[in-house]
């Protein structure tokens, strides 16, 4: 097949016609509805016996979630499971363990408070007469650990470990169990690799035993090493299946992203004025060695936006931890206007016209036992102070007049903040950061589970502001939403900035390729 | 359907509203209650009595409110009340010795040292806690035994009796303190209600206040809003501490004598208060209003069933069934509050 040719866009494998019984585990047509959302729309997905099925998509593809319903994790709204051919419902992690399935997760579930032998038995401790034989557990750690060559001590604490260890630690864990089925979402996010090198050759002798394994990556050249068959998922649609020797890695990008834009360009045309923010050599040590943000640089200028793209563990969200004054040990000089400042905290940072509004909007953004209105001042209080207290007339007047401009939907600013839609949130959390007057506003994912509708006010709202002469740094780990409104793209990889792209030249290809930057594994195939 | 919708949703307004105003219902029916089995029990000379008992525990419970509102704990208030009667009694009796010397402050002076030693012992407590991360349960829970002991130490256990002071040493006039009144009203009350008022004021119209709510409600987002986080904390055990020195100025004038374990278990009858006011332990939820009638609850219902003839042992038991009803009725709000904030979002939905 060259690759310039699209297969069909569902099931037009002709080797699944060959070997029907090479299917282990079949979905048909799987829905999944959010509140909102829909994460999955009738998506087929075949794992093939022995094999290393891989599942590719952007942030929100819904590969995540599709994970989930075949592990247990979540109900399907609509949709069936087949396990060799007979129907299965998994109505539990529990009954998906039953039925031979077990997973691996993205955020790691290990107790770093228990040793290595304990946590790899966690909820299936070996009983001798009721009582829990650590002996016994103790050998068949050794024995997997062996196996997987890693040179770790049974008894340690696992928080005592490096991250790639205790990820190691839980696939052992996973391999452990002896499952027909394992799903691996994104097993190697936190290994080094020498680390990948001895997962991969476990995988393969898991393949030669029999068992067959689903696998998440954001990799792509690792997913062309490992896997056997790929299926491609983009906004909760199957887009392609393929071999994946049969396909190469521009296929694979083409699939993920598109032909064409998809999504409207939010970016109005508008005029940058001079360098409000310059940075340099903003750096933030890692625990355990290596640099989370590496000696980075950059310029931000009046009315520009600008986009910071990378895949996860990319150092942006840390980046923007140095900038806002929230890391501690970040070093490097920040100069706004030109004059450098040498505040070190966050309400210091703030009043030197730097905020940020977080990621998480649940866990860092908002009071939750607060008010609409009082979440919306509390980074200004002080400004709206008349000598010596509070003036509730200034306040209500800055909390009506930043929810008119802001758009936010609120019967009344003195109901509960918990009371308002996501996109409503956010959008106390953005107008709180408005309300101190910044030069520098520092969004991080900003439309991170909000739906479409909301997104597009976001964005609107971005335009709208850097219009007023702010300077924007916009994360997103959605190429199409970096692009959609930036005015000029900086990418990161592994801490350091591997790519600068002007509005023009920013196309998804070479974002894409220059977030991959530092993640080459040299060798790895013929390990 | 969407009239039951609509009756479902008042109900559970109603219900929601009856539950934030929960402490003001169980102080109307601990009030009926007493006065239907208790004889005379509503009169004037009862309840100024009363009035200045539950004063004593309002003071505390004020400031542990603060603390509580951030989510924290203080265990330590009954003991540095006991530290600073003791403080404040050895400065009367006692006096300061430095080197031969020894010097008698005046009262005004002995009233404002004690205050600072109470104060300076709610720094530590904040500090330790912010700086060190150490659990305010942990850190309280020590400054409660060295406060104690400090408090021994001091008279080597004994009570510093007859505060009277010497009109040739100048430090005559403590006791005035706890007996003396202005308008008939006792200054134990009228300090209450000082209290309440600038509290109320300070939880409402400061940028500390809202820092100390936003705090509790959720530190993190708190912190990334620009809030001082470690000066805040400080600052509401501090406030506590404050209180607690003044409780024990208040009870060792009224007893005309300081004994060293003046205020032993106050703490828990002030937590108890400030969460029969309809505060949340988990911080965030409360109000100064509340507490001072979640005070009063604690109040009349202790001096209520000694004047019922309960003993002191039943005392103890429905004191400790009233506290644990309360935070069950806590959770239980929080889980209406939910609901209804649910139910609201699905209101909006379908006006849109």
């Amino acid at each position: 097949m060259s690759e310039t040719q699209f297969p069909e866009k569902t099931g037009t494998l002709e080797n699944r016609a060959e070997n029907p019984d090479d299917i282990i585990l079949h979905a048909e047509k799987i829905t999944k509805v959010y509140p909102g959302t829909t994460a999955l729309n009738n998506v087929d997905f075949d794992a093939y016996r022995g094999k290393v099925n891989v599942l590719v998509g952007e942030n929100g593809a819904g590969k995540s979630t599709l994970m989930k319903i075949l592990a247990g994790v979540e109900q399907p709204t609509s949709g069936k499971l087949y396990l060799e051919g007979k129907e299965i419902s998994n109505g539990s992690i529990k009954e998906a363990g039953r039925n031979g399935i077990g997973i691996i997760f993205q955020e790691m579930m290990v107790f770093p408070n228990l040793t290595v032998t304990e946590n790899i038995f966690t909820g299936r401790e070996k009983r001798v007469n009721g009582i829990v034989s650590y002996k016994e557990q103790r050998a068949e750690t050794v024995k997997i650990l062996k196996k997987m060559e890693q040179n770790i001590n049974p008894d340690q604490l696992v928080g005592e470990l490096r991250v790639g260890q205790q990820q190691i630690i839980e696939i052992a864990r996973a391999v452990s169990e002896k499952r027909k089925i394992l799903i691996m979402d994104e097993p190697t996010s936190a290994l080094s690799n020498d680390e990948v090198k001895v997962l991969f050759k476990l995988m393969r002798e898991l393949l030669i035993s029999g068992v067959t394994i689903i696998y998440i990556s954001h990799k792509l050249e690792e997913l062309l090493q490992i896997g056997d068959y790929i299926t491609v998922l983009r906004d909760g649609n199957k887009m392609a299946s393929a071999k994946v020797k049969d396909i190469n890695l521009p296929w694979i990008i083409r699939w993920m992203v598109g032909e064409k834009h998809t999504m409207k360009s939010y970016h109005q045309t508008r005029q940058i004025g001079e360098e409000l923010m310059r940075v340099e050599n903003i750096t933030l040590p890692r625990i355990g060695g290596g640099f989370s943000v590496d000696h980075v640089n950059f310029t931000v200028h009046k009315g520009e936006v600008l986009g910071l793209y990378g895949l996860v563990g990319a150092g942006r969200s840390e980046l923007f931890e140095c900038l806002c004054g929230y890391a501690k040990d970040a070093s490097g000089k920040i100069f706004i206007q030109n004059k450098e400042i040498k505040s070190r905290h966050i309400d210091e940072r703030i009043s030197d016209g730097i905020i940020l509004v977080p990621e998480n909007r649940q866990v860092d953004g908002l009071v939750q036992t607060m008010s609409v209105g009082g979440n919306v001042v509390l980074s200004s209080l002080k400004n709206l102070m008349k000598g010596f207290w509070i003036s509730a007339k200034e306040e209500k007047k800055a909390i009506n007049k930043k929810v008119e401009e802001i758009h936010i939907k609120v019967p009344d600013t003195n109901n509960l903040i918990t009371s308002l839609s996501g996109g409503n949130q956010q959008k106390v959390v953005v107008s709180r950061a408005l309300l101190t007057n910044p030069t520098i506003l520092l969004l991080d994912e900003p439309t991170r589970g909000i739906d479409v509708g909301a997104k597009a006010e976001i964005f609107q709202l971005v335009n709208e502001l850097a219009s007023k002469g702010y300077g924007i740094i916009f994360v997103s780990t959605e190429l199409k939403e970096v692009i959609s409104v930036s005015d000029r793209i900086l990418v990161m990889s592994k801490g350091k900035i591997t790519g600068e792209f002007t509005r023009e030249e920013a196309t998804e290809e070479a974002l894409v390729t220059a977030s991959a930057i530092g993640h080459e594994l040299e060798g790895v195939k013929n390990a | 359907m969407p009239e039951l919708k609509g009756k479902k949703a008042n109900w559970l307004k109603i219900e929601s509203f009856l539950m934030k105003g929960r402490a003001f219902i169980a102080l109307i029916f601990v009030l009926i209650i007493f006065t239907i089995i208790v004889p005379n029990f509503v009169n004037s000379t009862n309840l100024v009595v009363m009035t200045k008992h539950v004063a004593i525990y309002a003071t505390l419970a004020i400031g542990m409110t603060f603390v509580i509102l951030t989510g924290g704990i203080d265990l330590s208030v009954g003991s540095i009340a006991g530290l600073c009667a003791m403080m404040a009694g050895g400065f009367i009796n006692e006096g300061i010795t430095i080197g031969t010397n020894t010097y008698y402050p005046s009262i005004p002076m002995v009233l404002i040292l004690t205050m600072a030693i109470g104060t300076f012992c709610g720094i530590i407590n904040g500090f330790i806690i912010a700086k060190f991360n150490v659990a305010a349960f942990i850190a309280t829970l020590g400054m409660w035994y060295v406060a104690r002991g400090f408090a021994q130490i001091r008279s080597n256990g004994l009570t510093f009796p007859n505060l009277v002071g010497r009109a040739e040493l100048g430090n005559t006039g403590f006791p005035q303190l706890g007996a003396g009144s202005f308008l008939g009203i006792s200054y134990s009350i009228w300090i209450m209600l000082v209290f309440m008022l600038v509290a109320i004021f300070v939880t409402r119209k400061l940028p500390f206040g809202r820092h100390v709510y936003a705090i509790g409600g959720n530190e993190k987002a708190a912190r990334m809003s620009g809030v001082a986080i470690d000066k805040t904390k400080i600052g509401v055990y501090a406030i506590s501490g404050f209180c607690s020195s003044v409780v024990g100025l208040i009870i060792a004038s009224q007893l005309v004598a300081s004994h060293p374990m003046t205020g032993d278990s106050y703490e828990m009858t002030a937590i108890a208060a400030v969460v029969l006011g309809g505060a949340s332990l988990s911080g965030g939820i409360g109000s100064i209003g509340g507490t001072v009638i979640g005070a009063f609850v604690i109040g009349i219902l202790s001096d209520g069933l000694v004047m019922a003839g309960v003993s002191s042992f039943w005392q103890q038991v429905a004191k400790g069934i009233v506290i644990v009803f309360a935070v069950i009725i806590d959770q239980v709000q929080r889980r209406l509050q939910e609901r209804v904030s649910l139910s609201q979002q699905v209101e909006e939905k379908e006006n849109r």
